[in-house]
């Protein structure tokens, strides 16, 4: 029938596996949320010092004291959540637009030396970025003396490989049947693009979207490496600086780790469907 | 006419050609500027002495030093330690669960998949806040207690060379299988039912049902899932960075962070580029040798 017995004799020994089997998947899940949960109970803590700290896993009192700790620190706090969701999320828009644009042309317009490009994009996903690191650095900061700005926070990450094969791999499932009547009804590439393609590729767009977005959000090195004033961090640099000045306060610095990954929490939560059909997506025929 | 008429279409299909590069134009430009040109370059940066205003040609000196580096070698060592204690075991884990999902109503299933998933979408830097006082080395310390709880006396779990690998390791196992438990699933629930069927009139056990059917119908995804993992564990460093910044006396001084200590600390950006390069290739070599060896007769 199936990998498990349906014990259809028995439907009290189903029970007791079945029983068996959520509890210990509970006791796995509590060690994987435990960190999360640690982080959110804690910020709730008053923000003292660590040696009057003794660990509480079921918070005594709540209070948002902490949060508005981690505020004062920096006059800038608000500014690294702006900063962020302005790079995350214009890397996100531009990602859908270019990525879908080329995921089109290479897998249904014909023009010369296609396959050769597409394998050469390709090529990209097996490069180490430790590789492309140093020179981008020096191509940003010393070439274009871009240091410090939104350009250089966002044009590395206009438009991903990664997405550019994901939507080539979905826009290659489209029958081109339905594209060659659109031509011979008169359609140039551009209508096909916008009124056809686009509006059968929304939930692959939607994954996209979402997963560059929380990549964005995310990151961490290429930020720390082009900003060198407080006003242009991103959420996750400046939780960095945060940690490393207040090394022994407890719940402002969960307070602050809180407050970075709460927008993904609330993101994740509300549009869970789209994260784990992302996760196959780009699995499947990898 | 029918000849003419595929003519005509043959032609209308060729017309595509300037549109399909406008379409492309913007991905052509930003991967030439933003990794083909940084790849060339870090060729030319690996032979040289870099300073911004005249860097001189130095030949294979960069790669001789690395190669004559101890701490290099040592970075190596840690790499490969590392992968080799987080990878394996995540996948088990990752499998042993989705294993376990497999035969839960639905609704549960996605709780399950969600639950798991949820660490992934945390930030690296948050998730280092918090295992940073997890691993408090005080008596109090939430592990310390744990361990106490089984009679082991309290640890400094960043701060010795003993130790402190086996905690980013630990840390690892516990927020790094998320993405692997769903492909698994995925790739269960894809298997032919009438391979159980037949198994059954076989009269085969779970066991044998595992070991006969699951486990030879996931070998793709495992295989996927071994290459992808090792590849992301030979680069990463992000934990250590942030955590133990490498230490005690570089005992979790990973190669990723070795290049990026180089680059970025003390600014040999020559080094750093031909330790990167070494890296690329150790990477690729290990790439291959995992298709050649587990890929023989997986079929794409």
């Amino acid at each position: 029938m199936a990998l498990y017995s349906n014990h259809t004799r028995r439907p009290a020994a189903r029970n007791v596996r079945n029983t068996a089997i959520i509890v210990l998947l509970v006791l796995f899940a509590l060690a994987t949320l435990f960190p999360i949960y640690f982080m959110v109970i804690s910020s709730f803590g008053d923000p003292v010092e660590a040696g009057a700290v003794s660990y509480q896993l079921w918070p005594s009192k709540i209070t948002l004291a902490s949060f508005k700790f981690f505020f004062d620190y920096s006059e800038y706090s608000y500014r690294w959540i702006l900063n962020s969701l302005i790079v995350a999320g214009s890397i996100m828009i531009t990602n859908v637009l270019f990525a879908s644009a080329a995921g089109f042309a290479f897998s249904k317009l014909r023009f010369k030396g296609r396959s050769v490009l597409f394998t050469v994009l390709l090529c990209a996903m097996m490069i180490p970025y430790q590789v492309t690191q140093v020179p981008l650095y020096i191509l940003v900061v010393n070439v274009f003396h871009l240091q410090n700005t939104y350009t250089a926070l966002i044009m590395p990450s206009l438009v991903t490989v990664y997405n550019i094969f994901l939507a080539k791999q979905f826009m290659g499932s489209i029958p081109t049947e339905i594209l060659e009547s659109a031509k011979v009804e008169g359609c140039n590439p551009w209508q096909i693009y916008w009124r056809i393609i686009l509006p059968l590729s929304k939930t692959v767009l939607a994954v996209m979207a979402i997963l560059t977005f929380m990549d964005s959000w995310n990151t961490f090195f290429w930020p720390l490496l082009v900003t060198n004033t407080m006003d242009m961090q991103t959420i996750q640099v400046g939780l960095k600086n945060f940690r490393f000045a207040n090394t022994t306060y407890l719940a402002p610095m969960m307070a602050g780790a809180t407050i970075s990954a709460l927008p993904m929490f609330i993101l994740f939560f509300s549009l869970q469907r789209y994260f784990l059909e992302g996760v196959t997506v780009g699995a499947v025929k990898g | 006419m029918a000849q003419q008429a595929a003519k005509i279409k043959k032609r209308r299909l060729q017309d595509d050609g300037a549109w399909g590069y406008l379409f492309i134009a913007v991905a052509l430009v930003v991967y030439a500027l933003f990794t083909a040109y940084p790849v060339v370059s870090a060729f030319i940066i690996s032979f040289q002495d870099y300073k911004p205003l005249g860097s001189t040609f130095i030949g294979f000196d960069n790669y001789v030093s690395t190669f004559h580096s101890e701490l290099f070698w040592k970075s190596i060592r840690n790499t490969v330690v590392y992968t080799v204690l987080t990878v394996p075991v995540a996948l088990f884990l990752s499998f042993s669960v989705a294993i376990l999902i497999l035969p839960l109503k639905k609704w549960m299933q996605t709780a399950f998949k969600a639950i798991y998933y949820l660490p992934v979408v945390a930030s690296g830097v948050a998730l280092s806040v918090v295992w940073l006082w997890i691993y408090d080395p005080m008596p109090e310390g939430i592990f310390n207690k744990l361990i106490g709880l089984f009679g082991a006396h309290n640890q400094n779990w960043l701060g010795t060379t003993t130790y402190s690998m086996l905690s980013l390791v630990i840390m690892a196992w516990l927020s790094s299988h998320g993405a692997a438990i769903i492909i698994y699933l995925a790739a269960l629930l894809g298997i032919d039912e009438s391979y159980y069927e037949a198994a059954d009139l076989d009269g085969a056990g779970f066991l044998q049902k595992l070991w006969h059917i699951v486990v030879p119908s996931l070998k793709p995804t495992t295989l996927f899932l071994l290459v992808t993992s090792v590849i992301g564990s030979f680069q990463v460093f992000q934990n250590a960075y942030l955590m133990t910044g490498g230490g005690p006396d570089h005992a979790t001084t990973m190669v990723g962070l070795l290049i990026f200590d180089n680059a970025f600390k003390y600014f040999e950006f020559g080094k750093a580029a031909a330790q990167s390069l070494i890296l690329a290739l150790i990477i690729a070599v290990i790439s291959l040798f995992q298709f050649k060896f587990l890929g023989k007769d997986v079929e794409y």
